[in-house]
């Protein structure tokens, strides 16, 4: 009986390609935008390389400092507020200082090269967790000493040197002031904003004088706790320590704020201060905005694919009609549109599957967002798929059974053929 | 005499029963049925009262919306009275579940509908198959035999993979004869079934149903507007304003 559904199914989506084409359509491109988006949201905020310990990391990226007058200055921390009152904690497991990344000249013969430039500690290479090709990370001493070393990147060893083959050893120049390469590691999406980089040289042949006493600055920390569990611990203390930070000019300024954030809310925190004034991470926002618009994006084709369906079905009465007539039970038929529709909905799906892998493929391949991976998320398309589904199967055979409690009569004159 | 029926209650293809002439097959008592819209109350069939015998060939004429289709259809189990009784092989149909009024429709009844209620979507051999899709324990081979067959004594035997948007009136006719008889149900219903065709079609269509009648000992019950086809069967009832008047 299965068999003979499907085949009836195929029949009629055949039949009907204009609906079918519609249906399909509409399916697929909700399902491949969702997909598409959920993996460009994964790929900023998961857990992926270099970052693969991040249940286990906090960021304190910006210093947020309230006026009286009612005004807000928002700025990265200075190297000194991040040395004195957080590499000092005692909860965390360690604790790593680097500066934000910055595009940096650098020549090649007469060619001009961009290189994302950041300086770090050496914890940072123990936080993260990065895949060495050659060489290895710069250690505390280097860093103590101030020695000019680097890590670079494979793209930079290929573009600079013309080779990825031993380069280690060799001299790049960036900013005018030669550095040893130390190791080559793989590259790092630029959307991962607290590790990225194409050259990474100690915090201490930074040009800043990092000592100065000031609250602004262009560094962040990375905290990496004991455990997940120990996260809010790391946390708390982090919230005491900042207590002890005194305000350069109590005259004017009201207090001052920072924070230890997981990825998502430090991002949610920034993206959401015009609603939450930096009172809290805003991520209780962030979360129902993103619910809502996903819902509202849904919503649409959802309806769309219900309308569809309910008139295709109020077309088809003189059918539902003739079957009972010839002696199909209301089972039979409600069984036979929900295989026609679950059949429909998984053509799509496995079509929005295909669309989105595509599309991620190209967006991966265009260097639109440099060294970009993308992953399926396959828990969202099956939730998506099962969304899917479930207006097809309500809006499909809903009206079916409706239709076949109906007298054989009043289904045959319904459609009027 | 009243007969025995106890083994034709069973629902079976058998024609075990079939030699017992003169036993009612259709049996419409006080049969009343009243349509209501808005405002206006229609009463298509006034207390009619009307027994079939199993292997008759009798025809129904009157005027229009006398209330033919509507006798037609109850007889077919496609609606409900609005009282009264209809008794099929000696059951009365009140007594049937959802389930069982089912297995009737498909296994004593095949009906021909005056604009034929082909299914667009199926080929002609799909249509003709589909009765025999609700049937229990029936493969599709069988079927399929079952649909060729039955086309075949409709002479479309060359049509099979068509679509009804291909074939001509007389054609989609024949196609839904084809359907009414696959299932070989002892009862056909043809509502005006020669009543869209030109008049050459319409007798073939009518040679097809007597000799269906002759063959099979099919009980048929026919609508007709036209008497030269009504005078072929072996009973004419007519109809005024929802009431049998011989
Ligand atoms: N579904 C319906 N709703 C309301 N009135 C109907 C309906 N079907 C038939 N009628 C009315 O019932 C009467 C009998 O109709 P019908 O049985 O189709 O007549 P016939 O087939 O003899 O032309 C007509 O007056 C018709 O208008
Ligand atoms: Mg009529």
């Amino acid at each position: 009986m299965l068999l003979s559904y499907l085949k009836l199914a195929w029949k009629v989506l055949l039949r009907r390609k204009f609906f079918t084409f519609i249906s399909l359509f509409g399916i697929a491109f909700t399902l491949m935008v969702l997909l598409v988006v959920v993996a460009l949201f994964d790929h900023t905020v998961g857990a992926h390389y270099p970052e693969s310990r991040l249940d286990r990391m906090t960021f304190a990226q910006f210093l947020h400092v309230r006026y009286k007058d009612g005004g807000n200055m928002n700025t990265p921390p200075s190297y000194y507020v991040l040395d004195k009152y957080v590499r000092t904690l005692r909860t965390p497991e360690k604790v790593s200082i680097a500066s934000n990344f910055h595009a940096t000249p650098s020549y090649v013969g007469n060619r001009k090269l961009d290189l994302d430039l950041r300086y770090t500690d050496a914890a940072f290479w123990q936080i993260m967790d990065f895949n060495f090709t050659q060489g290895k990370p710069f250690l505390e001493a280097d860093v103590k000493a101030g020695s000019r070393v680097a890590v670079i990147n494979r793209s930079t060893a290929r573009q600079y040197f013309g080779t990825e083959a031993g380069v280690v050893g060799r001299t790049i120049v960036v900013n005018q002031t030669s550095f040893r390469v130390q190791g080559v590691v793989e590259d790092v999406p630029a959307m991962r904003f607290s590790s990225y980089a194409d050259v990474w040289v100690p915090l201490s042949t930074s040009p800043d004088d990092l000592q100065r006493v000031q609250l602004q600055g262009d560094y962040l920390a990375i905290i990496l706790a004991k455990s997940e569990a120990d996260v809010p611990a790391v946390q708390a203390e982090f919230e005491q320590a900042m207590k002890r930070v005194p305000l350069p000019d109590p005259k004017n300024m009201e207090y001052l704020d920072l924070h230890a954030d997981r990825l998502i809310a430090s991002i949610s925190r920034q993206l959401m201060s015009p609603l939450t004034e930096y009172k809290s991470d805003g991520l209780e926002l962030l979360y129902p905005i993103l619910a809502g618009l996903a819902l509202l994006f849904m919503i649409l084709p959802a309806l769309n694919l219900v309308n569809i369906n309910v008139s295709r079905i109020m077309e088809r009465s003189s059918e539902i009609g003739v079957r009972k007539a010839f002696g199909a039970t209301g089972g039979k038929l409600v069984s036979q549109f929900l295989v026609e529709n679950i059949f429909l909905t998984l053509i799509g799906g496995i079509l929005g599957l295909l669309l989105a892998y595509v599309t991620l493929q190209i967006i991966s391949g265009s260097q639109l967002l440099a060294y970009a991976q993308f992953e399926m998320n396959w828990r969202i398309f099956s939730w998506a798929l099962l969304v899917t589904v479930f207006f097809g199967v309500l809006s499909g055979v809903y009206p079916a059974f409706k239709m076949s409690r109906l007298q054989p009569v009043q289904a045959l004159k319904a459609s009027g053929k | 005499m009243e007969p025995t029926l106890t083994t034709s209650h069973a629902l079976t293809d058998s024609r075990a029963t079939t030699s017992l002439k003169n036993t009612p097959m259709i049996k419409l008592s006080e049969i009343e049925k009243v349509y209501q819209t808005d405002t206006i109350e229609t009463v298509a069939l006034n207390r009619v009262n009307l027994t079939i015998n199993r292997g008759e060939f009798v025809s129904i004429m009157g005027p229009s919306g006398c209330g033919k289709s509507t006798l037609l259809s109850l007889m077919g189990l496609l609606d409900e009275p609005t009282s009264g009784t209809i008794e099929i092989d000696g059951r009365p149909v009140t007594s049937y579940s959802d389930k069982e009024l089912a297995k009737v429709r498909n296994h004593k009844i095949g009906f021909i509908f005056q604009s034929f209620h082909l299914i667009n979507d199926l080929s002609v051999l799909d249509n003709v198959e589909l009765p025999l899709l609700y049937r229990a324990g029936m493969g599709g081979k069988e079927r399929r035999q079952r649909a060729l067959a039955a086309l075949e004594k409709v002479g479309l035997s060359a049509r099979t993979k068509h679509f009804p948007s291909q074939l001509s009136g007389g054609q989609r006719q024949r196609v839904a004869i084809a359907r009414a008889l696959a299932g070989a149900p002892e009862i056909i219903l043809a509502d005006e079934p020669t009543g869209n065709l030109d008049s050459v079609m319409g007798e073939e269509i009518m040679e097809l149903l007597l000799t269906l009648h002759r063959e099979a000992n099919t009980t048929i019950v026919m609508v007709t507007h036209d008497e030269s086809m009504a005078l072929k069967t072996e009973r004419v009832i007519r109809f005024f304003d929802g009431s049998q008047v011989s």
